[in-house]
């Protein structure tokens, strides 16, 4: 069904996309391992990484490219994002204002 | 064995309680012997219970709609009962059978009443617009509609075995945890939601993939009919809404069975997150209950203007707003629990925002009319009713979203009276119209015009005298879901309401007098035609009823308002020649699915454990089972004498 | 309505397409399902991240989470990814032992991960540390149990699979549902990359 090339290439990004989530996933538990940075510059930096490594294996696992995937596909992927973003942020916004406002034991 | 299962469980405790299980109990045992009598069992199994076809799947949904309509109205009309005697008085109703009640009432009105009758009309009409022979997933839709089934199942079972939730169709902690109501009310209520809520979700997947993959060719986005554009965006909503529901129940559900504290008073729970979570999926939720209302009208008032739409494309972008914004105004149902004036203040507006788009409909609605020939057919009369009476609640809506005045008015039957001011002259209108207007394309017959015209009338009129009265009473003081009551001022505006009430039941009474009616003159009520109002859509382009595979030849679209373009284009549509077409197999594995699920959802409300790990095998071995067969589908050979959908030919 | 036998190659050719048009519309409709079990888990993340100083009392995050544990658990998931890549494409090239060679490596993999975690949380409530020992930890072992859960149901998706590509071999309806499956194992590492970066790794900081 794939020409022997077909495969290779197939192999080839499989093992790509391996090789960046290992170098992805090592940075960040290195170095809280390390305890080499403050948690307020640590944070950021793990959450850019977590992102970049999402991307990662969509692209070379599920074969998802932020261009290279059927319309219908990006549409409801980016429906889904914004409305985690919606709700995510929303609940921690809300909940966070609630918390303050109640003085909440152990905050 | 039998978990917390005793004979305590039967309803000998209260008369009400007795009679209405007995009620239910001799009408399924009635159902059940007809059925058996008339050896309509293999009937029933082979056409109906095991069919994978949209449009059968769809007048099932439709009849579970109708169905649990009168049981969450009897629930109405206990409660207007109760409160217009209760002055000073207990009434008839004990405080924790009317807690009952109006849990009951919420939750079936909504999930169990609104959302299969407007998944109902998905099924029977969004194929048929976009010129497909079935959707994306036939069986997924089968499993869909006996998930749906399994949880009104356990409500209705609830009356007869145990007892109902008494938190609310909302179900806030502290009092719905297991400290509270320790009893198995509000574990029927999680169940019931949490599986039912897996079926929505397949539907809005499945109608969501059918939008986008199998329009017929020509058929470009901006060219499918309206109520097609509501489907695809209510679609969104579901996938997108739903997971908040099955996340919320699934974690109180934990609280309760496995002790945990997400929402516990104390242990580090946050019972305000209940509410977030909660109304996440909630707000959402009523705008994929109206959107397709909104879809009716659109083709409603289309047809019997004899015009095209005002304002298509502002039609689309205000319905593609109104699903994003639905996601941005959830904590207007919490304005008074706590949260800061900016917090406040951002839902507020975005709450005043969204009423924008809903109002570019109504002024496209109207000039649709405008210069239209308008025919007032029974949907015609539903839809101008909607149109008027739905604006009020609209406004108070705008009323409420106000912060201030909603603490004066947040949980008042001010409230009541603006939501059930959306529901019933929106969604519910709604529904009734698209019913009652796709009636003959499903059954080859109209429905009476005259009853159905009366049962407009009875239900507008019941509507104004059983809400409005309420509006005052909001305004006077009067807090929502009271048993009894001290103020003899708000008892005359009661009794008006409960007039309302039965005004309403007349309206009910009349629907079914109507199918009667229809029924019995139905060779006088034949379409010979297809196209009984003279329609603008391809669903009207083919026989009523459709055979079973839709359409004979795929159709080529040429403009929005396809059928218009043919009928003023003198189009000749090419002949089928025999050509054989693949349809899918039917498949008990649905209906078993849906039987096991209520199994399953019955075991873990009672903690019947073995039965409930025995009905989750049963489902996924069934699932399984159906999933490995690689052609689940036969060829079918397209013929004139072929028959319809309804009536197959030998 | 008449139903011709399936041998005439007319018929079988009208089936294929059917089936090709169908496979797209699998694909697509999986993945939206994939969309909205992400919302559900962005729930409970978010759920999570409200309830991470509600301890009651008991024990914190760093108190109860051990990053090397962690560690080995995140390369088992991330090696079952590769290794389901691997399944794929030998079914791609209709290889049908070194497919199920590849599935049967997947699937220790995974079920490497889960027994991880199941000691993992068994070792928690031993210390007193379950689930319902405070609002944190209730949200800590929903959230990751849910994935846990989802493991699971994949586990047993790859012992189906594996036992129709055996009996059936590597036709377009069972590489179909391989298709999905690996959307589905892929997806669940995705969420994990959110678990640790979320849960774990801050937890311990």
């Amino acid at each position: 069904m794939t020409s022997a090339s077909n495969t290779q290439n197939g192999y080839r990004a499989y093992l790509v996309g391996f090789a960046l989530a290992v170098v992805l996933t090592a940075i960040p538990f290195g170095l809280v391992f390390a305890k080499a940075l403050p948690f307020g510059m640590l944070f950021p930096l793990i959450v850019v990484l977590a992102v970049v490594q999402m991307l990662v294996h969509l692209r070379y696992f599920l074969h998802l490219g932020l261009r290279s995937s059927p319309w219908e596909v990006r549409l409801s992927g980016g429906l889904a994002a914004i409305m985690i973003l919606i709700m995510a942020l929303g609940t921690l916004w809300v909940m966070t204002d609630l918390d303050i406002r109640m003085m909440t034991m152990g905050m | 064995m039998l978990g917390r299962l005793t004979w305590d469980a039967l309803p000998f405790y209260s008369p009400i309680a007795f009679g209405a299980a007995t009620f239910v109990v001799l009408g399924g045992v009635v159902v059940l012997a007809a059925i058996t009598w008339f050896k309509l069992w293999p009937w029933l199994w082979k056409e109906w219970l095991t069919s994978v076809d949209h449009k059968k799947i769809g007048v099932m949904y439709i009849v579970l709609a109708l169905v649990m309509l009168v049981r969450g109205f009897a629930d109405a009309l206990m409660m207007r009962s109760q409160q217009a005697i209760a002055l000073n008085s207990p009434g008839y109703l004990s405080p924790d059978h009317y807690n009952q009640v109006f849990s009951a009432h919420g939750t079936i009105m909504i999930v169990f009443m609104a959302m299969p009758f407007l998944t109902g009309l998905f099924n029977i009409v969004v194929p048929l617009q976009i010129g497909t022979r079935d959707v994306s997933f036939p069986f997924l839709n089968s499993v869909s509609l006996w998930l749906t089934a399994s949880g009104a199942a356990l409500v209705m079972a609830s009356l007869v075995i145990g007892d109902f939730s008494q938190a609310g169709w909302s179900g806030y902690p502290p009092f719905s945890e297991i400290t509270y109501s320790p009893g198995v009310g509000v574990d029927y209520w999680i169940w019931s939601l949490f599986l039912s809520g897996f079926g929505t979700t397949l539907t809005g997947i499945n109608f969501f993939v059918t939008i986008l993959k199998r329009r017929a060719p020509g058929m470009s986005l901006m060219k499918m009919p309206m109520f097609t554009w509501t489907a695809l965006v209510t679609s969104i909503l579901i996938i997108f809404a739903f997971p908040a529901i099955t996340v919320t129940s699934a974690l109180l559900g934990l609280d309760r069975y496995l002790g945990m504290h997400f929402f516990t008073n104390g242990g580090g729970g946050n019972m305000m997150n209940y509410m977030n979570l909660f109304w996440i999926w909630g707000h959402p939720e009523v705008y994929i209950v109206i959107l397709p209302a909104f879809g009716v009208f659109s083709e409603v008032v289309s047809t019997f203007s004899r015009k095209r739409l005002f304002g298509y494309h502002s039609l689309v972008y205000a319905t593609a707003a109104i699903g994003v914004l639905s996601f941005s105004v959830w904590l207007h149902h919490f304005f008074t629990m706590g949260s800061s004036p900016n917090v406040n203040a951002f839902f507020g507006i975005t709450t005043m925002i969204i009423a924008v788009p809903t109002g570019v409909k109504i002024y496209d609605w109207l000039f649709t009319m405008y210069k239209g020939r308008v025919e007032f057919s029974a949907p015609m009369h539903w839809t101008l009713g909607f149109i008027f009476t739905f604006v009020i609640g609209g406004v108070t809506g705008v009323l409420l979203a106000v912060p201030p005045a909603d603490f004066l008015m947040h949980n008042s039957e001010f409230l009541v009276a603006h939501f059930h001011n959306m529901l019933i002259p929106g969604a519910l209108f709604g529904y009734m119209a698209g019913y009652m207007y796709w009636f003959p394309k499903v059954f080859g017959f109209k429905l009476d015009e005259k009853w159905g015209k009366r049962t407009f009338w009875l239900w507008i009129i019941g509507f104004y005298l059983a809400f409005m009265p309420l509006y005052v009473l909001g305004f006077e003081g009067m807090p929502r879901r009271m048993q009894h009551y001290s103020n003899p001022a708000w008892q005359p505006w009661l009794i008006v309401a409960e007039l309302g009430a039965v005004v309403i039941l007349a309206g009910i009474v009349s629907t079914f007098i109507q199918i009667w009616v229809s029924y019995k003159n139905r060779e006088a009520l034949r379409d010979t035609t297809g196209d009984p109002w003279d329609g603008r859509t391809l669903e009207w382009s083919i026989s009523s009823p459709p055979p079973e595979y839709n359409f004979a030849v795929i159709p080529e679209v040429h403009d929005l308002d396809e059928l218009t373009w043919r009928k003023e284009n003198n189009y000749v549509e090419p002949k089928a020649d025999g050509q054989a077409i693949v349809m899918p197999n039917n498949t008990g594995a649905g209906v078993i699915i849906g039987g096991f699920t209520f199994m399953l959802g019955f075991a873990l409300t009672w903690q019947i454990w073995w039965l409930a790990v025995v009905s989750l095998i049963i489902m996924v071995t069934a699932l399984a089972i159906r999933g490995a067969d690689d052609h689940p589908e036969h060829m079918v050979k397209v013929e004139p004498e072929s028959g319809d959908f309804l009536n197959p030919a030998e | 309505m008449t139903a011709t036998t399936k041998n005439d190659p007319e018929i079988a050719a009208l089936f294929e397409a059917a089936e090709h048009e169908a496979i797209e519309e699998k694909s697509l409709g999986f993945w939206t399902y994939l969309m909205s079990d992400a919302v559900i888990f962005s729930l409970l993340f978010a759920t999570y991240a409200v309830m991470y100083t509600r301890t009651a009392g008991g024990p914190a995050a760093q108190d109860v989470f051990d990053l090397p544990h962690t560690a080995w658990e995140t390369a088992l998931l991330l090696f079952s990814s590769i290794t389901f890549g691997f399944a794929s494409l030998s079914a791609a090239e209709e290889d049908k032992s070194r497919t199920l060679m590849w599935l049967g490596v997947t699937f220790l993999f995974g079920l490497g991960f889960v027994t991880m975690e199941l000691v993992e949380f068994s070792g928690m409530i031993a210390e007193g540390a379950g689930p319902d020992r405070s609002g944190f930890l209730s949200s800590f072992f929903t959230l990751v149990g849910t994935h846990g859960l989802h493991v699971s149901s994949g586990l047993i998706w790859i012992a189906i699979m594996a036992l129709q590509v055996s009996r059936k071999g590597l036709g377009a309806a069972v590489q179909s549902r391989l298709h999905r499956l690996g959307l589905f194992w892929h997806f669940l590492d995705i969420i994990w990359i959110g678990i640790f970066s979320f849960v774990y790794l801050p937890g311990v900081m």
